[in-house]
């Protein structure tokens, strides 16, 4: 049998990067084929490649075997190529109709939509794949699972027979997800052929029939979900031996070092978006907040750490009241911050990498003597972070931003971490790392929890929560439903609750008591 | 699973910040108030308005005079906007928010006449045909930041473009001695302005409104040059025919509605034309669909296969255009010769226009009419001897702007795209 899609000798290089080295490929009608790799091992600059947005330097593309030039989005979808892309393609102030047809429009009398037409080709779709939209619906209005199926139909209404998924499970819940891969099997039996970029190993070895692994731009092995486990995938994507689970003994936590109570934030049009929360960390903890992104995590977090005024409540750090705090005084009680957006909240991008990690030290001895800084010091410092926590960078004066994703975390972690504290505040800390990166990072943190710190840690990534936390809160709509130990409670009942649902047996509000008693 | 993701929180669909709704609110009573404490208490019981009904100079749709008791009427015009205040303090009115405020500024400005011609006659129809007039310039350039701005470029030389297309339109208009010659050399005038402005802020991705406001200080001084060297010292230069009234047989003898829009300038009909036209042909075709599309995700257009770069072109080069009718209606509609910055920041208030008329065509119209009304009572002021010195009525229209422009502090539907260049990634 012709595969339907057979990539031979895909090459592409940026200025400095090979970034695919050759790549060989084939999808077979009906497969699921997962693509799996680290950030910035070329899986996207192949898709982008296969969508036209990219031109090949070298290779050769074969639709149904035969030779094809893609040289724009529009030349893919003629090909029967669609994606769905990492960050939906979506007009928020249109409807979904509006959405699907924008660039196939029905049209009667000449120009004018036929909005009717388009519909009933949606409701068509939307039966014989299962994927339920109200056509009128405005996209903005849709949570991101009904969102995600736009895009899916979108590729359908165009006819796509091959459709690639970009990481699009990077923004659901978990149970969305299963709901995801229900979909794309059955988009599979129906014919379609599906290429399902990842780097997630549990969502590959459940969903894909076939995998193949990239490294640095070039494919290192191919295997099926049978003949593969999370080590061996693991090993092929990062080239070495990684170690999944993170050694972490049971301790005994101390002192209640930060205390929240009744805290309550609201958003700019006076929305509650922390819905009177309480919640304790102690030293020697790592308390997990759970829950899909957008139900008040980050502005618990924004409101513990001083960057955002809360309207009611009270924060208490090592015994001190913080609740109107600045960050500076927050900070120089002993607490760290890792900030959720890297990029945007926790580096100075154009500054070197030695002053991005003097930022929360730099107005005191010995960075600086009066107004003056004290830039042999200051270099001095970088370079002892720099070799002590692995940061891969040309120099200490090398700008921030020409570090690797990776590395800038590592920056970050470095400068929180390498100072005295006692608390540490820690959101989305491996967000868009390598399995390398975060291997390392988890180690970190669990080092600091030994140390005696206490660890608030908020991740939309269940796997993460569960691996790191002691104890675990799930934040549902602005609330925190429940508080559990997080050695005797499930994945599934966690994802159950960051739905917003109390799971039958096992946790109901008198029980939550008894967990967090057993401290 | 579905119900479960369906219930998670998410924005409403049309917010208004608390603070825009709280400001309009008080200013709504404000304006009650206003119209209680300078106007109703100072008016004597029995009073009579008389308000004339037929333009000067009009012979067809004349109408008899409009006699109302002056008290009653401004009470009544106190109860509107009081209610309307409360009501938005209370509840707010969401998506109408403007239109309320736009309702409770058309009280005020109607009580003020009521007040100031109380126990004498104004000519009521002679100052909204005059308004309807004076509307047009401010609805056009409206439009031409609708089409330019909803592909997702800002147009803030819509002043510039129309400076220059009065003066070209003039001189093209005396040289050949056609008015409509005229109005063809001032749409090439907007075309040449805003290509300059498109390849400058979608080839270049130089910040657009810098790229705006360069052409803007270009106009000023490119036309103050013409006009001094030549326009000023040969006048045969500058005195373009005008496009004289023309009545639409039947429609025109409409009482009052016949005067202000049936048998009037054909600037006037351009501009209906043109918001029936743009407004079907942005949301009711595909061109439009595309348009906008492009205007808030480039990207999202782009992976469907369109065209980002020629849709914003053809919509920037279409926005000049409307911009360039728009200047011509200041010589060849309106006052006969060009002067020195004679558009006096029309251009500016137009783009006012398009944001408190939420970037719909229709929404433009409206509030195109309000400003027009402001400027028109600014005028006929002088004649009433008002006891308010005309300066400060002249204030009027750009006080209401700056009024509705600090209630946007949340901005509308702007699209979101806006002001933003287009790259590839």
């Amino acid at each position: 049998m012709t595969p339907i899609l057979q990539l031979s000798g895909i090459t592409k290089r940026f200025p400095g990067v090979l970034a695919n080295d050759h790549i060989d490929l084939y999808l077979n009608q009906g497969e699921i084929l997962g693509l799996l790799g680290e950030n910035g091992a070329g899986k996207s600059t192949l898709m982008n490649i296969l969508y036209g947005l990219y031109q090949p330097d070298e290779g050769e593309i074969f639709v149904n075997g035969e030779s094809v030039v893609i040289n724009s989005p529009t030349d893919a979808i003629q090909a029967g190529i669609g994606m769905v892309h990492q960050h939906f393609m979506l007009i928020p102030v249109f409807t979904v109709a509006e959405n699907v047809m924008l660039g196939q429009e029905s049209i009667k009398f000449g120009d004018f939509l036929d909005r009717t037409d388009a519909s009933k080709k949606i409701f068509e779709i939307s039966e014989q794949f299962n994927l339920p939209v109200h056509p009128n619906d405005l996209v903005r209005d849709l949570p991101v699972g009904i969102q995600q199926k736009v895009e899916i139909i979108k590729l359908l209404y165009r006819e796509a027979e091959i459709l690639i998924f970009d990481e699009p499970t990077a923004v659901l819940t978990p149970q969305e997800a299963d709901e995801l891969f229900a979909i794309m099997r059955s988009l599979a039996l129906q014919g379609k052929s599906i290429i399902f970029i990842t780097h997630k190993l549990r969502e590959v070895l459940e969903v894909a029939d076939r995998i193949m692994v990239i490294r640095l731009g070039a494919v290192v092995g191919e295997t099926t979900p049978d003949g593969a486990s999370k080590n061996s995938l693991a090993a092929m994507m990062v080239g070495r031996e990684v170690n999944l689970v993170v050694d972490k003994e049971v301790k005994i936590p101390g002192e209640v070092v930060l205390s929240v109570q009744d805290l309550v934030v609201t958003d700019k049009f006076q929305n509650i978006v922390v819905d009177h929360v309480s919640l304790d960390v102690r030293s020697g903890e790592i308390v997990g907040i759970a829950g899909v992104q957008g139900n008040g995590q980050t502005e618990l977090v924004e409101a513990v750490t001083g960057l955002r005024k809360n309207s009611g409540g009270l924060i208490n750090l090592l015994g001190e009241n913080i609740t109107h705090a600045t960050p500076r005084q927050i900070t120089e009680l002993g607490s760290a911050h890792v900030p959720e957006d890297r990029l945007a909240d926790g580096l100075v991008l154009p500054f070197p990498t030695a002053e991005n990690l003097v930022l929360c030290t730099y107005y005191k001895e010995p960075f600086s003597k009066g107004v003056v800084l004290q830039y042999q010091t200051i270099l001095e410092h970088a370079e002892r972070l720099v070799h002590d926590f692995d940061i891969r960078t040309p120099s200490a004066l090398t700008p921030v931003s020409n570090l690797s994703g990776g590395n800038q975390q590592k920056v970050i972690i470095a400068r929180e971490l390498s100072r005295p504290i006692q608390f540490l505040i820690a959101s989305q800390p491996t967000r868009g790392l390598d399995v390398g990166s975060i291997e390392y990072i988890h180690n970190r943190i669990v080092n600091k929890r030994d140390e005696g710190c206490a660890v608030l840690l908020v991740s939309p990534e269940l796997d993460e929560i569960m691996e790191l936390s002691d104890r675990i809160a799930v934040m549902y709509r602005g609330k925190i439903l429940a508080v559990v130990d997080s050695r005797h409670v499930t994945k599934e009942q966690i994802g159950l609750m960051m739905a917003g649902e109390m799971p039958e047996e096992g946790f109901s509000a008198k029980e939550k008591h008894v967990v967090e008693r057993t401290f | 699973m579905t119900s479960n993701s369906q219930v998670i929180k998410r924005k409403k669909i049309f917010e208004i910040p608390p603070a825009r709704k709280l400001f309009m609110g008080i200013v709504e009573v404000l304006i009650a108030l206003v119209i209680l404490l300078v106007f109703v208490l100072n008016t004597e019981p029995q009073t009579l308005t008389t308000f004339v009904m037929t333009p000067g100079g009009i012979d067809i749709g004349k109408m008899a005079d409009w006699v109302i008791p002056t008290l009653p009427t401004l009470i009544t015009l106190t109860i509107i906007p009081a209610l309307i205040g409360v009501y938005q303090l209370i509840r707010g009115f969401g998506r109408a928010t403007n239109a309320m405020v736009g309702l409770s500024g058309l009280c005020l400005i109607f009580g003020f006449i009521t007040w100031q011609a109380g126990g004498s006659s104004v000519n009521l129809a002679g100052m909204l045909t005059s308004a309807v007039l004076l509307a047009v310039p401010i609805t056009l350039g409206a439009f031409s930041g609708v089409l330019s701005e909803r592909a997702g470029v800002v147009n803030i030389a819509i002043e510039g473009m129309m400076l220059m297309g009065a003066m070209i339109g003039a001189l093209v208009g005396s040289i050949t001695k056609n008015a409509w010659i005229g109005l063809v050399g001032a749409l090439l005038s907007g075309l040449l302005l805003s290509s300059i402005h498109a390849v400058l802020s979608i080839k270049y991705k130089i910040n657009q409104v810098i790229s705006g406001t360069v052409i803007n200080i270009f106009s000023a001084g490119m036309t103050a040059f013409i006009s001094q060297k030549y326009l000023q010292t040969n006048q045969v230069l500058n005195t373009p025919p005008l496009f004289t009234r023309i009545p639409i047989p039947g429609l025109a003898n409409i009482p009052l509605l016949g005067p202000m829009f049936f048998n009037t300038n054909v600037f006037v009909y351009i501009m209906f034309i043109l918001l029936i036209v743009i407004q079907v042909a942005l949301f009711s075709t595909r061109w439009g669909l595309r348009l906008r599309s492009v205007g808030e995700h480039p990207q999202a257009a782009d992976t469907l296969g369109i065209n980002v770069i020629k849709t914003r072109y053809m919509a920037v080069l279409l926005s000049g255009l409307v911009a360039g009718v728009g200047g011509a209606f200041f010589t060849l509609g309106s006052v006969g010769r060009f002067n020195e910055g004679m558009t006096a920041g029309k251009g500016f208030i137009g783009l006012a226009a398009m944001i408190f008329g939420n970037w719909r065509p229709l929404g433009a119209i409206g509030a195109g009419f309000l400003f027009g009304f402001a400027d028109a009572i600014g005028s006929k002021l002088l004649l009433l001897g008002s006891v308010i010195p005309p300066q400060i009525m002249a204030m009027a229209p750009y006080l209401i702007t700056m009024i509705v422009l600090a209630g946007f502090i949340g901005k509308g539907d702007s699209p979101a795209a806006s002001g933003e260049p287009y790259e590839k990634e």
